[in-house]
């Protein structure tokens, strides 16, 4: 390839590239799920014509990468290649054929070089979003089947040849709460696809490409090349570990194997515990997707995701483990757990890449989800829905502190006080850094925070609590201090289950003590100078 | 009319214009300087006086745009400043969002809040939603409070309670126990600085007004002095990040406005020339030293928002800065301009930015000891920059050395020679700004198409034959004095302000009374700002951000003029499905829609410019300077390319593409299916041959 050719295609890839990142954009903008627009809850991708991810949008949310890459080759295969047309929409919110629960949808558009020929595919686009209801229990963990969960949408055409299915529309329509905002969210979804569509054509007409083939294999080729480069930072063997967080009743014991070969890097978690009877079990594509995630950030970070960076990275785990949960297995939190994997497996390879990998941090989000719920039964107003992000403390890294109340993995972000208030029957008393809450190191782990809540007058919360790490704290690496565990009590002192459904009475406030991060070295070796800044600003006492 | 000055400080140059009564500008450039910015602007400002042989009592008013607010937030170079907050809510501007505004990288750095939790400081009080008062304003602790803040010896106070954009009773009462104890100290409060929901922007805004307001406060005190003394009998007035103008003791009150003015000045600048050329949809691009700025320009009007980010610190990437919640001149400001350093990064592709060469060592090719490949490099290996016109004086652009940099930065790790280098850094460069300037028109909800460029900073004019092609776009104007366009740009300028506020209800529920009290209330405010400035005719726009229930993000919703009355709630939700239409493509049925923020601008009339008549075809330039082989992007191979003055084209002169057209301040290339007509005004009109 010439030097002026290769040039020309990494302009073309990463013209690519932000074809799907206005298609996510998009999305970000109409979205009616707060995890959606808060929290990046979402995914966008293009695809070649066998279902291959040539680009994806840089989201909030790592536990699309594998799963999304994955969800269009069940798309060709269930709707089958005969079938797919120009004007086809499709749907599904399989957990196993999409994002891992119910709640996240995924549309998937078929694109066709000329709108009039049925013979001219040349690829796909894709995206996920979280929406704001699928019926059933509603969001949370106490299904003990996926069935109780709401409705799942096998693979089926929202659309063929531009006509709406309104069989489908009706179907779900009657299935859901709020389903004004479900439907209207499932439409953004394909109106995304759409602008990704016409702009992908309007580049290959300004590049004058026939199709996406050779593009695509241009991207593979020099991923393949740059990803097989970086995971030789990590020397071929067996790597392992194990973490226990609190899980739902029992601790859950999380365990991983990792073999690196030349050929990949593979994750087994055999002796992983088994699976809960609550909805906090995994689908293994999710846990693959935090693995690659882990692996992707500590040894390759400037990787664009697709096909190719993602292909050296394969999991395994035996049935009936957490993290292998199969139908009709319950499944809506499944993040809960999920998003432990990528300490774990960082975990794992922390001895071979000692300046790069952090110690734990706080893992799960501690989201604060109630329904305010009138005190009196003569009360006419209607219950309220209550949803607020908030992250405890993240690992210190090797070379600097851990990032205080910042999510890791994920990506979320939290909302205001003063708009959250403005929507709901919720008084916000206290959201503050949590002192003393970072795990002590040579570099100290992030702070956690705390937060005090509690319904206006005449309104109580239930309350459906999912809190880790209250019995099994962030663990500090290479002589760093465990971080501080997490707390959660009603203000009069009375204890709150971590994991579960309880209440809070009119006129009591929740206290909510945010996990900290795990510090990094021995504390012994901080530098003074920063020992005397945290105990200036009040960070340390 | 007399004459007019308008003084622009950037980070490198400091810009000055006089404008004169029949229409001429006269600019110069003189450095910047940065311990007192005010002493190059006077030296700079004198030095045009002689040269033109006028006096300063002749001139009629003095606009002053400056990076001063900027770079004091940047640099941390601001007062000794306390936050005060409400009990509860220490450490908002900490904990920020909560996010990484990176999600690949386990070492990146958040911003650290402007004042440490040491200075942060609060007190017992908490209204809610509503206003009402939960928990009573403790009045023996704030006094305690005040106490300690002046034994601390702080010079400024931001005062930064919970919903105090609703009711601001409680931020007044601590102001004015402050300042009885404390006459000396400065004050702000968040519900003055700015009234608007979410309290980690308007908190952080608030600390950023009291931060820089000591010193900017001295700073203009000190210039509009420095002037009188120097004869000077006209007013200063400052531009505002909105992109309008300010008095002197408005702005000292609320410098925070004046943050980004410069980049507005261009906005501006642009909108005057798209109104004389009657272009309704239009993208103005202004590449400069360190970055590229990208506004759109519809019906004569830049585009405006309510909050931007200040100091990104990592590669311009949203949600590395500081947000502050202030009416702005919407734009997209990407790491690319001349400046910008070349590498290559690990997939062997070639990166741009973020980091400049600045003015020291600058560029390669300067020959002041810059050792990095930057963008002016690879278009000096182009041909398209030569030292023979190159405008700076006392630069000798080398491009044995552009070459050296191109190998060692680009050439060397792909193996590429340095023409190729330099085609790749070129391509990069353009390809970045074409993406964000796309990106930026979706956030908008616009489609280019049918969008006219200009262009102008010194960059600008050298890539946008080629970003034209790479957005699609048919018809590009490069002004007279693209240089020093921003300075133009104050000269053209409205006495403007817009005052913001949140309230929220709902088209189901619509609190009539409250949404025309509000309207009402903000009018008031915006008036008494411009009416310090000007007694001119005057008008006024009304504006609400509305979203569908469940959504997180609102649209602008433009109000008429008559008061809400019972139809109100039917009129905004249609008005506001239209809008939604508009931005993406289908209206959501059957729900609620809700009003937010609410704001009113107010802003004096500015006379029409003249029309321009546009000479489309003309004669073919007859004096050039050379001819000499150049790449040509379109035909993707070098070409013989003609190199000529612009100020040798006279009106109807029509160059064809490829072209090298240089003047002092900038330099504009054709490419090879390009055409330059010279208008009247001396605007170069560019389109493709035979479109």
């Amino acid at each position: 390839m010439s030097a002026a050719q290769e040039l020309h295609n990494q302009v073309m890839w990463n013209r690519l590239i932000s074809v799907v990142e206005e298609q996510a954009l998009t999305l970000v903008r109409t979205a009616f799920s707060t995890s959606v627009r808060e929290a990046g809850d979402l995914s966008a991708g293009v695809f070649d014509r066998e279902g291959r991810m040539v680009a994806q949008a840089v989201t909030g949310t790592p536990g699309h990468v594998n799963t999304m890459a994955a969800a269009v080759g069940h798309f060709i295969d269930d709707i089958g290649p005969e079938r797919i047309y120009p004007g086809d929409v499709y749907v599904t919110n399989d957990p196993w054929k999409g994002t891992g629960h119910l709640h996240d949808i995924t549309v998937t558009t078929p694109v066709f070089r000329n709108p009039d020929d049925d013979s001219s595919l040349i690829g796909f686009f894709s995206s996920t979003a979280h929406v704001v209801d699928v019926g059933g229990r509603g969001y949370g963990p106490e299904a003990r089947e996926v069935y109780e969960e709401g409705i799942r949408i096998p693979i089926l055409k929202w659309a063929e040849r531009g006509e709406l299915n309104d069989d489908l529309v009706t179907m779900v329509r009657w299935n859901v709460r709020e389903a004004d905002q479900v439907i209207g969210d499932i439409h953004g979804l394909a109106a995304c696809n759409e602008t990704g569509r016409r702009r992908l054509l309007s580049m290959l007409d300004e590049f004058d490409l026939p199709n996406l083939d050779d593009l695509a294999g241009f991207v593979f080729d020099r991923t393949a090349t740059a990803t097989f480069a970086a995971l030789a930072a990590v020397p071929n063997g067996t790597y392992s570990n194990t973490m226990t967080v609190d899980g739902y009743g029992d601790p859950v014991h999380l365990a991983c194997e990792i073999t690196v070969t030349d050929g990949g890097m593979h994750a087994d978690f055999t002796g992983t515990s088994p699976l809960s009877r609550q909805g906090i079990n995994v689908p293994l594509g999710y846990a693959e997707a935090y693995f690659t995630y882990a692996m992707l950030v500590a040894l390759a970070p400037e990787l664009p995701n697709n096909y190719a960076s993602l292909a050296p990275f394969t999991v395994s785990a035996p049935p009936g483990v957490i993290l292998n949960a199969q139908h009709p297995d319950p499944v809506a939190v499944r993040h809960v757990i999920g998003h432990f994997v990528t300490d774990l497996t960082l975990g794992a390879i922390a001895g071979v890449l000692p300046d790069v990998v952090p110690a734990e941090g706080a893992g799960a989000l501690w989201n604060f989800q109630a329904s305010a719920r009138q005190a009196s039964a003569t009360d006419p107003r209607p219950p309220v829905e209550l949803l607020m992000f908030n992250s405890g403390g993240s690992g210190a890294r090797p070379a600097l502190d851990g990032l205080t109340a910042t999510a890791f993995p994920s990506g979320v972000r939290t909302m205001s006080a003063e708009a959250t208030e403005q929507v709901g029957p919720i008084i916000i008393w206290r959201k503050e850094i949590r002192e003393n809450s970072g795990g002590a190191g040579r570099q100290r782990g992030g702070m956690g925070q705390v937060l005090e809540v509690g319904p206006t007058d005449g309104y109580q919360f239930e309350f459906s609590a999912m809190f880790d790490r209250v019995a099994h704290p962030a663990r500090g690496r290479r002589g760093g201090k465990d971080g501080a565990p997490g707390k959660v009590y009603l203000d009069d002192g009375t204890p709150f289950p971590s994991k579960g459904v309880a209440t809070v009475p009119v006129g009591r406030r929740l206290v909510m003590e945010l996990p900290g991060g795990g510090g990094f070295g021995d504390p012994a070796e901080r530098d003074p100078a920063a020992v005397d800044n945290d105990r200036h600003q009040g960070y340390i006492s | 009319m007399g004459l007019r000055i308008g003084a622009d400080v950037g980070g490198t140059f400091t810009d000055i214009v006089i404008a004169f009564v029949d229409g001429g500008y006269s600019s110069t450039k003189v450095l910047t300087t940065h311990g007192a910015p005010e002493i190059g602007i006077l030296d700079g400002i004198s030095r045009m006086v002689d040269q033109e042989g006028v006096s300063l009592t002749d001139v009629e008013q003095i606009i002053h745009g400056t990076t001063l607010a900027t770079n004091a937030l940047i640099e941390r170079r601001g007062a000794k400043t306390a936050l005060v907050t409400t009990e509860g809510f220490r450490d908002v501007i900490e904990t920020r969002t909560e996010s990484r505004f990176e999600q690949y990288d386990l070492n990146i750095v958040l911003p650290s809040p402007l004042i440490e939790r040491a200075d942060r400081h609060v007190v017992s009080e908490r209204l809610n939603a509503r206003g009402e008062v939960l928990v009573p304003f403790d009045e023996d602790g704030a006094r305690a409070l005040v106490e300690r803040i002046g034994e601390a010896g702080y010079e400024s106070v931001a005062v930064g309670f919970i919903h105090s954009y609703v009711n601001p009773i409680n931020e007044q009462r601590f102001r004015d126990l402050l300042l009885a104890d404390l006459p000396d100290i400065a004050c702000s409060i968040s519900s003055d600085v700015s009234p608007q929901m979410r309290e980690f922007e308007r908190f952080n805004t608030v600390c950023a007004n009291a931060y820089v307001q000591p010193l900017m406060a001295s700073y203009l005190v000190r210039l509009r002095d420095e002037l009188a003394t120097r004869g000077a009998t006209c007013p200063l007035h400052l531009i505002h990040s909105g992109g309008g103008l300010m008095s002197v003791d408005s702005a000292a009150a609320f410098p925070v406005r004046l943050v980004e003015s410069g980049p507005a000045g261009g906005a501006i600048f642009a909108a005057d020339l798209a109104k004389r050329y009657g272009r309704d949809r239009v993208l103005s691009y202004d590449m400069g030293g360190t970055t590229a700025k990208i506004a759109l320009i519809e019906n004569h009007t830049p585009a405006t928002a309510k909050t931007f980010e200040v100091d990104r610190t990592a590669r311009f990437k949203k949600g590395s800065g500081m947000p502050i919640s202030i009416p702005v001149i919407e734009m997209i400001e990407i790491g690319a301009g001349g400046g910008s350093i070349a590498s290559v990064d690990s997939l062997g592709q070639i990166r741009i930015g973020p980091h400049s060469a600045g003015s020291e060592p600058g560029p390669a090719s300067y020959g002041l000891g810059g050792d990095d490949a930057t963008v002016t490099d690879a278009n000096v290996q182009l041909g398209r920059l030569h030292s023979d016109t190159f405008g700076a004086e006392d630069i000798d652009l080398s491009p044995a050395l552009a070459a050296e940099a191109l190998e060692r930065s680009i050439g060397a790790p792909l193996g590429l020679s340095p023409a190729d280098a330099a085609r790749g850094v070129a391509e990069v460069v353009d390809e970045n700004m074409a993406n964000a300037a796309r990106v930026h028109a979706v956030e908008n909800g616009k489609d280019l198409s049918g969008y006219s460029m200009i262009a102008f900073g010194g960059g600008g004019p050298l890539h946008a034959s080629r970003l034209l092609d790479k957005l699609g776009l048919d018809e590009l104007i490069v002004p007279p004095d693209a240089g020093v366009g921003s300075a133009v740009g104050f000269l053209r300028a409205p006495f403007a302000y817009e005052a913001v506020r949140s309230f929220y209800t709902t088209t189901t529920d619509f609190d009539v009374d409250s949404a025309n009290r509000i309207l009402a209330e903000l009018t008031d405010e915006a008036m008494t700002f411009v009416r310090q400035g000007t007694d001119a005719e005057v008008v006024v726009e009304r504006q609400v951000a509305m979203r569908y229930k469940g959504q997180g993000w609102e649209i602008p919703v433009r109000l008429s003029e008559a008061p809400f009355d019972e139809m109100a709630a039917e009129l905004l939700a249609a008005g506001f499905t239209k809008a939604y239409e508009e931005f993406f493509g289908r209206a959501i049925e059957h729900l609620a829609i809700e009003a937010v923020s609410w704001s009113v601008r107010v802003a004096s009339v500015v006379e029409a410019p003249p029309p321009v008549e546009l000479v489309t075809t003309g004669e073919p330039a007859v004096t050039t300077i050379d001819s000499q082989p150049m790449f040509d992007p379109v035909t993707r191979e070098d070409v013989e390319t003609v190199r000529l003055e612009r100020a040798a084209m006279p009106v109807g002169t029509q160059v064809d593409g490829p072209a090298v057209i240089v003047e002092p301040q900038t330099t504009t290339i054709l490419a090879s299916h390009h055409r330059a007509v010279m208008q009247t005004d001396g605007s170069l009109l560019i389109r493709r041959m035979n479109t």
